[in-house]
């Protein structure tokens, strides 16, 4: 038996400092959002033409009068992707960005992708985006709240939260691209961080109900242990899938993956170190359970 | 829970043969007539552009609005009474009316039967509401005439749209409403879709007037410029024809100045109108006027009584056909505007595509021999779960006629990392129960029992993120949302009467051996 409670104050310090530090990059920082939210254009273009690099396209577009132009390779050699805000409203905007950049690097080039986001849209997409963070949180709390008692929601919900907000102040850090697949990502995260915490409650519950001798810090841990392999193995097994993903699945995947993998690492590590120890903070006791079965 | 009945094996075993055979009917063409759905392939793996256009329905409005401020004039002074100040002031109308009439033009307003006023009787609402303020009456759209109107503009312009895509002949093209002022078009195989652009962009409202000199003409005049932006005329307000008197419009070429053109037909008030213009304006300059710029003001040299004529105006052979494709799919009501496009070529689909498959593949295959190694017997039994569980959800996506995207091909291969756990919960149960009950039926059964309410506790909450997705997410994440939402199904299903069943049928074999699990 690995006694996990013994580091419950020192990783929830880790913890409160990772979320502060996020928060804090959250606000001050703030978040690298995508044509999704931001609006703008995209292209996905490839060349065959090895002397195409960045500089000789950044070059080229900045003559276009485009306003601020971003270039980086996608994925191999021959791949870029360009991004800016679009000014003008010109149907033929991209025609005009193939033409004039034929005249410059050659023929040896095409748009493998094209996004287009008008700023209505996008300041929609970017509003039912949170709404959908959001009302999942909102879903998951009701959820919890009819099934257990109002500590194990409240444990829960703090976990969900941490998981959340570290993984989105990870993309604020590394200034990763948050688009619509993200918010997905976002989602499944919350979905997953609840599984594995309910799984962790549940058999916590259990036991309350089983020993009425043991203290609670005493009785979380056994319950971790209890179910720690099927923790390990779900997570390695989700973990085999997404690193899948992240390495084969290709490049549009890629952000999407990483948050995924992000949120199921501390997925894993909040059902244990922050649900169980706000249920030790808040001095369950067979009593808790108890009282809700008599109701 | 170990106990299956014959009648319920033979059930499961239709039940997987039968989603087997419908999944691999999108890999393996069987030429039959029995099944022959497929996947569909959303645009970001078959390659295509999505447009989402809004119509701006700002011309309408102000145009209904002098409409109705023209008809207010007339009808007041059809019935006698005295008003002032008729005016319109940010898309309301506005008028002064004596203290003896208010009554009496309130009911012209308000009445069911209003003449100027139209009722709605399914809304119950007029089209517009009226306040009184002192003398003062203001009239402002309501909440559902201005629906109406949208409605209205949205029905004309879907049709005018589908008319200019067809008239293309782009391969299955999807054409849907989006809440009251826009429309979306998927246009499937489209890798370039600037011509469909231009063709949407253009509201293509078509009007033949004189040219004139006279700035103080009845009809009134305005100055246009030319259509390549060199110079400026003054044109006519007054409409001799407009596009939709014509028949039809086809690109052709002229034999004798080799010019490119758009020859038209016109129906009979058409016919009539432009023979009596053509009669009596000899000699004049009659400017063709499309969406407010002069494609070309040619002088009239006969009069035109056949009902039919041509347009030049430096045209390529393209731009003619296109002219002429506009003129004959009609004018849209307003303006559209694209709010949002994404295109994807389709050999970035097509690669898409292969990542994906790779990655599912791979995935796949490293959770299955860990899963082997884990738990031996009882990892091939969950794997061959799994492989069941893939066939089932793409047999459903497939019975459904689905559209797979690649966030989708992600919550697939998401569902072969997630599936397992539900199996892994059972198994590890069973370990516990069988530390203490020797009986290996007994610890193999509670374990199934016990670990149900997890189970289903942690299925739930995928679930439920799922449903949000799919509510909320647009395009490519509802892709995701399905997949995953339904891979949380056929995972439930496939633990708890495939697994199930080979478990039993080996646990109950070898029930006397000692660590079974």
């Amino acid at each position: 038996m690995i006694n996990f409670n013994k580091f419950y104050k020192p990783f929830n310090i880790i913890s409160i400092i990772l979320v502060t530090v996020s928060i804090f990059l959250l606000i001050f920082k703030g978040l690298n959002f995508g044509v999704d939210f931001k609006g703008g254009t995209l292209i996905e273009l490839r060349t065959t033409d090895y002397q195409v690099t960045i500089s000789t396209l950044r070059q080229s577009l900045s003559k276009m009068n485009l306003g601020d132009v971003n270039v980086k390779k996608f994925g191999n050699e021959n791949d870029f992707l360009i991004k800016f805000e679009k000014k003008n409203n010109d149907i033929n905007m991209i025609e005009l960005i193939k033409n004039d950049l034929s005249k410059t690097i050659g023929n040896n080039f095409n748009f493998r992708r094209v996004e287009n986001v008008g700023p209505k849209v996008s300041s929609e997409l970017l509003k039912s985006g949170v709404i959908a963070i959001v009302l999942s949180l909102a879903v998951m709390l009701f959820y919890i709240w009819i099934r257990f008692e109002w500590q194990f929601s409240l444990g829960a919900i703090l976990a969900l939260f941490h998981d959340v907000i570290i993984t989105l102040g990870i993309f604020s850090l590394f200034n990763l691209e948050i688009n619509l697949s993200i918010v997905a990502a976002v989602l499944t995260i919350v979905g997953y961080s609840m599984n594995d915490t309910v799984v962790i409650f549940d058999r916590v519950r259990e036991n309350l109900r089983k020993y009425s001798d043991i203290k609670i810090y005493e009785l979380t841990n056994i319950s971790i242990n209890e179910t720690l392999s099927r923790t390990i193995i779900t997570s390695v097994t989700t973990l085999l899938a997404l690193v899948s993903i992240y390495l084969f699945g290709g490049e549009i995947l890629k952000g999407f993956s990483l948050a995924m993998i992000l949120g199921v690492l501390f997925g894993t590590y909040s059902s244990i170190y922050i649900a169980n120890a706000v249920l030790v903070g808040l001095k369950v006791s067979q009593k808790t359970v108890l009282r809700e079965d008599n109701n | 829970m170990l106990y299956f009945s014959k009648l319920r094996i033979i059930l499961v075993s239709i039940i997987t043969l039968l989603f087997v055979y419908i999944a691999s009917s999108n890999f393996i063409r069987f030429d039959d007539v029995f099944f022959n759905k497929k996947i569909n392939l959303g645009l970001d793996l078959q390659g295509g552009s999505y447009l989402l256009l809004e119509i701006d329905n700002d011309p309408i409005l102000i145009q209904k609005l002098q409409i109705t401020t023209t008809t207010i004039r007339n009808y007041l002074k059809n019935k006698d009474i005295i008003f002032k100040d008729l005016k319109i002031v940010d898309k309301n109308i506005f008028f002064q009316i004596n203290r003896a009439d208010q009554e009496k033009v309130k009911l012209f307003f308000t009445e069911s039967e209003s003449e100027i006023n139209p009722y709605y009787p399914q809304y119950k609402s007029h089209q517009f509401d009226l306040t009184i303020n002192n003398e003062e009456f203001r009239l402002e759209f309501s909440k559902y005439g201005l629906i109406e109107i949208r409605t209205s503009s949205q029905d004309q312009a879907i049709e005018i749209v589908r008319r200019r895509v067809d008239e293309i002949g782009t391969n299955e093209p999807n054409i849907l409403k989006r809440g009251n002022n826009r429309i979306l078009v998927e246009l499937p195989g489209l890798d370039d879709p600037m011509r469909i652009k231009s063709l949407l962009g253009k509201t293509a409202n078509l009007t033949f007037r004189f040219i004139t000199q006279n700035s103080n003409e009845t009809f009134g005049a305005e100055k246009l410029s030319y259509e390549d932006g060199s110079t400026e005329s003054l044109v006519s307000k007054r409409i001799i024809l407009s596009g939709e008197n014509l028949l039809d419009a086809q690109p052709k070429m002229d034999n004798q100045t080799n010019e490119t053109i758009v020859s038209f037909t016109l129906d009979r008030v058409g016919s009539k109108r432009f023979g009596k213009a053509t009669t009596s304006g000899i000699g004049k300059q009659l400017a063709i006027v499309l969406d407010g710029k002069i494609i070309s003001a040619p002088v009239i040299r006969d009069a035109i009584v056949s009902g039919s004529g041509q347009i030049s105006g430096n045209f390529t052979f393209q731009s003619a056909t296109d002219l002429a494709l506009l003129l004959r799919s009609g004018a849209l009501p307003a303006p559209l505007e694209i709010i949002e496009e994404r295109t994807v070529g389709p050999d970035l689909g097509q690669d898409s595509i292969n990542a994906g498959i790779i990655a599912l593949l791979i995935g796949f295959l490293l959770v299955i021999i860990f899963m082997f190694f884990k738990y031996r017997i009882f990892g091939l039994i969950a794997n061959i779960t799994l492989l069941i569980n893939l066939f089932l959800l793409i047999g459903i996506l497939t019975l459904f006629e689905a559209t797979l995207t690649l966030p989708g091909i992600a919550g697939i291969i998401l569902t072969v990392g997630m599936a397992v756990d539900a199996n892994v919960l059972i198994f590890e149960r069973i370990k516990e129960e069988s530390k203490n009950e020797k009986n290996n039926i007994i610890s193999f059964d509670s374990g199934y029992i016990r670990s149900k309410t997890a189970i289903i506790d942690a299925n739930i909450t995928t679930l439920l993120a799922a449903a949000i997705l799919f509510i909320m997410g647009s395009g490519p994440i509802k892709g995701f949302s399905v997949t995953l939402g339904v891979g949380i199904f056929t995972t439930l299903f496939s633990v708890y009467f495939i697994a199930r069943l080979l478990t039993s049928i080996y646990v109950l074999k070898n029930k006397d051996k000692e660590n079974l699990i």
